[in-house]
C-alpha cells in the first residue's frame, strides 16, 4: 500500500496579502501549510496505521521553504518527503498539478490524497487536475476513507449534512475535506530531530506550461459601504427601523 | 530470654465468648495493611523519567495538600498523586497531568523537595512525545505559538500595532538605529490582547512620563514560550528560545523589562541554559527604583481599597513581593488590604503551566476555576479594585469576577492604576 499526499505551500492568510503588480506580493507574506493538507496527511497516517504501507508526501517548493512543512509531515508519520524545486511562487492549481501529476506518475501509488481545496485559489482543482493527467478516477469531499483487500470505503460529504459510501477500487484520487479525527498533534522537538536527520528528495519540475488562469489584475476590494449602526432609545432605534424599511420599499 | 512471641490475628468461623456468640465477618484490620497489595511501579514510571525523580522522594506527609490551590477547587495534590499512582494510575495518561500550574506553593513547603515544577513538565513531554491525549486548547495554544510566534494565533505584523493607541512614543530599536538603555519585551498578551494592551499603553506612558531611554522589539519580538515549555513542549521552548536570544543579542541595551512575570522566568531563569545571560527585571522592580521620580508624577488620587494578587511567578518563584506593594502605596489615596493568603502563600489564579489555555479542559476536573476562587478571597475584603501584575491575570480576574457575581469589584493591572493616578482623567 503506497498512499501518496500531494501537498501546497501557500501565502499565509493570517496577515494583510500585498499586492504587487498583477499579483501577491510574494516576497511580504509568509508561506504555510495549506489547511485542507494537514488533514489529507492525517487521513493517510490513520490508512498506513490501519492496514500498513508507506506514506509519501510530495509538494512544489514554490518559495524555497517547503522543507518545514515536509519535516512536520514526517513527524506525524509519513515516511517519504519530495520537493518539486520550482520556485514559481505564483504557480497556480493547475501548473502544480501537472508537476505533481508527472512526478507521481513513477511512484506507482495505490492511493493519492490532496487537500479538497486550498484557501488561495479556492478552485479545488489541484486533486482533479492530478487524475486527468494520470487517467484515474477521483472522488473530493471525502470525510473518512478505509481501505480494505485493493479497495476502499469512502464517505463522502454533501450539503445539508448528508453523507454518501462509495466502494472504490484502487487506485484513484480523493480530494479530502476532513480526516475522521482531527489532525494529531506533532511535538516540535519530533520535528527539530527530523529536520536533523531526515533527507527530503528534491525533483526537478517538468518542462512545458500547463493550462489555466492568467492573471490581468489584482487589488483589494474596494470599500463601497459599511453597516450603520443604529443609535437610541428601543424606540428610536424602532422607529429608525421602520424607516429604512419603508425607504427601500419593504413596508 | 525467651523470644518474644508475635500476636496473630486467628480468623474464626463463629466466636463464642462467656457464653455470647459474637461472630462477625472479618475485618481487615486485623490483616496487613493495604498498602502492600500494591506495586510500586506506577511510581518508578513517573520517577525514571529525567527531571521527574524527585517524585519518588515523597513520603505522604501531605503538607503539599494543605497548600495545593487546586485541591482547593478539587481533589489533588503532590502527595494524593503519589497516592494515585501507587494504587494504579498512570500519570501520563490521566487528566491529573494536566491539572498543575506549577504554582510551586507544594515546593515551599516540602521537605523531601518532591519538586513538581520540574516533574510536570517532563512527564508531560514525555506523554506529549508518546502521542498521549493533549488537552485540544492547549494543542492549539502549541500550534499558535510554533506558526504564528504567539499563543493567540494572532499576525506577527501586527505585534507592535497597540503601540498606536499610547498616545507617546514607543521607540522600536530596529528604526531607532543605537544603543538603549532599557529593552522594553511588552510580551504576547500585552501586544495583542485588548485588556493587555491597555497595560502595555500605561506601561509606554510611564517610562516617557518618567524619561527613560527605552526601545521595544516591535515586530520582532516573539513568545518567550515559557508556560508552553512547563506545559510540556520543550521542543517549541528551545525553538524559541534560540530565535528571542538571536534576535535580544541583535542590538545594544544595557537592561530588559519586561511586563510579564512568566517572561521573567523565562528571560532570568532558563534563558541562561541556553546562553543568554544579560539583566532582566519585571516592572515593579524596575520602576520601585524611580519611586522618588514616580511620587511627584502621581498628582490623582484614587480613594479607592484595593487588594494586590501576588503572581506565582513573580513571588515564589522570583521572590518579589514587595515592589508592587511600594507602588500600589506610592498612589495617593489609595488604601492597599491584603488577602489572607498572601506572598509566599498567595494563591495561584490558574494560569500559569499552561493552565492559560486549559480553562474548558480543567472544568470538567474541579468545582470552579481557580480564578474564580480567588476573585472571591479578593472580593471578602471588601476591595474595589483586584489589582495584578501579570498580563495572564486581567482576563482570567475579569471573567471570574463576573461568573462570581462580584462585577463592583475592578481588575486593573498596576501599570494601569499608576497611569490613572498620573493622568486623572480616566475614571475607575
Amino acid at each position: 500500500m503506497h498512499i501518496v499526499v500531494a501537498i501546497k505551500h501557500i501565502p499565509s492568510i493570517a496577515d494583510e496579502l500585498p499586492v504587487r503588480h498583477n499579483n501577491i506580493d510574494f516576497d511580504s507574506v509568509d508561506f504555510v501549510l495549506n489547511e485542507w493538507d494537514e488533514h489529507s496527511i492525517e487521513q493517510a497516517v490513520l490508512i498506513k496505521e490501519a492496514v500498513g504501507g508507506t506514506v509519501t508526501v510530495i509538494g512544489v517548493d514554490v518559495i524555497g521553504e517547503l522543507d518545514n512543512a515536509l519535516h512536520l509531515a514526517l513527524a506525524k508519520g509519513a515516511d517519504r518527503a519530495v520537493k518539486i524545486a520550482a520556485e514559481e511562487p505564483g504557480a497556480d492549481s493547475h501548473q502544480q498539478a501537472k508537476w505533481l501529476a508527472e512526478a507521481i506518475q513513477n511512484m506507482s501509488p495505490d492511493l493519492i490524497l490532496s487537500g479538497v481545496q486550498a484557501s488561495n485559489d479556492l478552485d479545488g482543482q489541484l486533486g482533479p487536475l492530478i487524475a486527468a493527467y494520470l487517467d484515474l478516477p477521483y472522488i473530493g469531499g471525502t470525510s473518512a476513507i478505509e481501505v480494505t483487500n485493493g479497495k476502499a470505503m469512502v464517505l463522502k460529504e454533501f450539503p445539508g449534512g448528508i453523507g454518501m459510501r462509495y466502494e472504490i477500487a484502487l487506485p484513484f484520487v480523493a480530494g479530502v475535506q476532513a480526516a475522521p479525527k482531527p489532525p494529531r498533534y506533532a511535538p516540535v522537538s519530533k520535528v527539530r530531530q527530523i529536520a536533523q536527520t531526515a533527507k527530503v528528495e528534491t525533483i526537478e519540475p517538468g518542462e512545458g506550461e500547463s493550462g489555466g488562469l492568467r492573471f490581468l489584475k489584482m487589488a483589494p476590494p474596494v470599500v463601497t459601504g459599511h453597516a450603520e449602526m443604529i443609535q437610541g432609545t428601543a424606540k428610536e432605534i424602532a422607529a429608525r427601523i421602520v424607516e429604512l424599511l419603508k425607504s427601500r420599499g419593504l413596508l | 530470654m525467651a523470644p518474644i512471641e508475635k500476636a496473630v490475628a486467628i480468623e474464626k468461623e463463629n466466636v463464642i465468648v462467656d457464653g455470647m456468640d459474637i461472630s462477625g465477618p472479618w475485618s481487615r484490620i486485623f490483616e496487613q495493611r493495604t498498602i502492600f497489595d500494591y506495586t510500586p511501579e506506577l511510581i518508578e514510571k513517573v520517577a525514571s523519567i529525567p527531571g521527574a525523580e524527585s517524585f519518588a522522594n515523597c513520603y505522604q506527609c501531605a503538607k503539599c495538600v494543605a497548600v495545593c490551590p487546586v485541591d482547593v477547587v478539587g481533589n489533588y495534590g503532590p502527595r494524593k498523586l503519589y497516592r494515585y499512582a501507587q494504587t494504579g494510575m498512570d500519570l501520563s495518561e490521566a487528566p491529573q497531568l494536566w491539572l498543575c500550574t506549577t504554582c510551586a506553593n507544594c515546593l515551599r513547603v516540602c521537605p523531601k523537595e518532591v519538586n513538581m515544577v520540574r516533574i510536570m513538565p517532563a512527564v508531560r513531554e514525555q506523554a506529549i512525545l508518546d502521542g498521549k491525549f493533549v488537552p485540544a486548547e492547549l494543542q492549539q495554544a502549541f500550534e499558535n505559538t510554533a506558526k504564528y510566534g504567539n499563543p493567540l494565533g494572532q499576525p506577527q505584523r501586527k505585534r507592535d500595532a497597540w503601540t498606536q493607541n499610547a498616545g507617546v512614543p514607543v521607540p522600536i530599536l530596529k528604526d531607532l538605529g543605537r544603543p538603549v538603555d532599557v529593552l522594553w519585551y511588552v510580551g504576547s498578551y500585552p501586544s495583542y490582547h485588548p485588556r493587555g494592551i491597555d497595560a502595555a499603553c500605561a506601561a509606554a506612558r510611564i517610562f516617557n512620563a518618567l524619561g527613560i531611554d527605552f526601545a521595544i522589539l516591535g515586530k520582532e519580538e516573539k513568545d518567550d514560550a515559557d508556560s508552553q515549555r512547563l506545559a510540556g513542549e520543550k521542543g517549541l521552548f528551545e525553538m524559541m528560545a534560540e530565535y528571542n536570544i538571536a534576535t535580544f543579542n541583535k542590538y545594544e541595551w544595557k537592561e530588559m523589562v519586561v511586563t510579564g512575570p512568566h517572561e521573567l522566568n523565562a528571560f532570568k531563569n532558563v534563558y541562561p541554559r541556553y546562553g543568554f545571560s544579560r539583566p532582566v527585571v519585571h516592572y515593579t522592580t524596575f520602576l520601585v527604583r524611580y519611586l522618588d521620580r514616580l511620587k511627584p508624577l502621581l498628582k490623582h488620587p484614587i480613594h479607592k481599597k484595593v487588594t494586590y494578587h501576588d503572581p506565582c511567578y513573580l513571588g515564589r518563584h522570583n521572590g518579589e513581593y514587595e515592589a508592587p506593594r511600594q507602588l500600589l502605596q506610592a498612589i495617593p489615596g489609595l488604601e492597599l488590604v491584603e488577602m489572607p493568603r498572601n506572598r509566599e502563600n498567595g494563591f495561584c489564579c490558574g494560569g500559569g503551566g499552561g493552565g492559560m489555555w486549559m480553562d474548558s479542559f480543567t472544568a470538567q476536573h474541579t468545582t470552579m476555576r481557580l480564578s474564580e476562587k480567588r476573585a472571591m478571597e479578593a472580593a471578602a475584603t471588601g476591595a474595589d479594585i483586584l489589582a495584578v501584575a501579570c498580563p495572564f491575570e486581567v482576563s482570567r480576574f475579569e471573567d471570574a469576577v463576573k461568573s462570581t457575581g462580584n462585577e463592583h469589584m475592578r481588575v486593573l493591572d498596576i501599570l494601569e492604576l499608576l497611569d490613572r493616578s498620573m493622568r486623572g482623567d480616566v475614571e475607575i
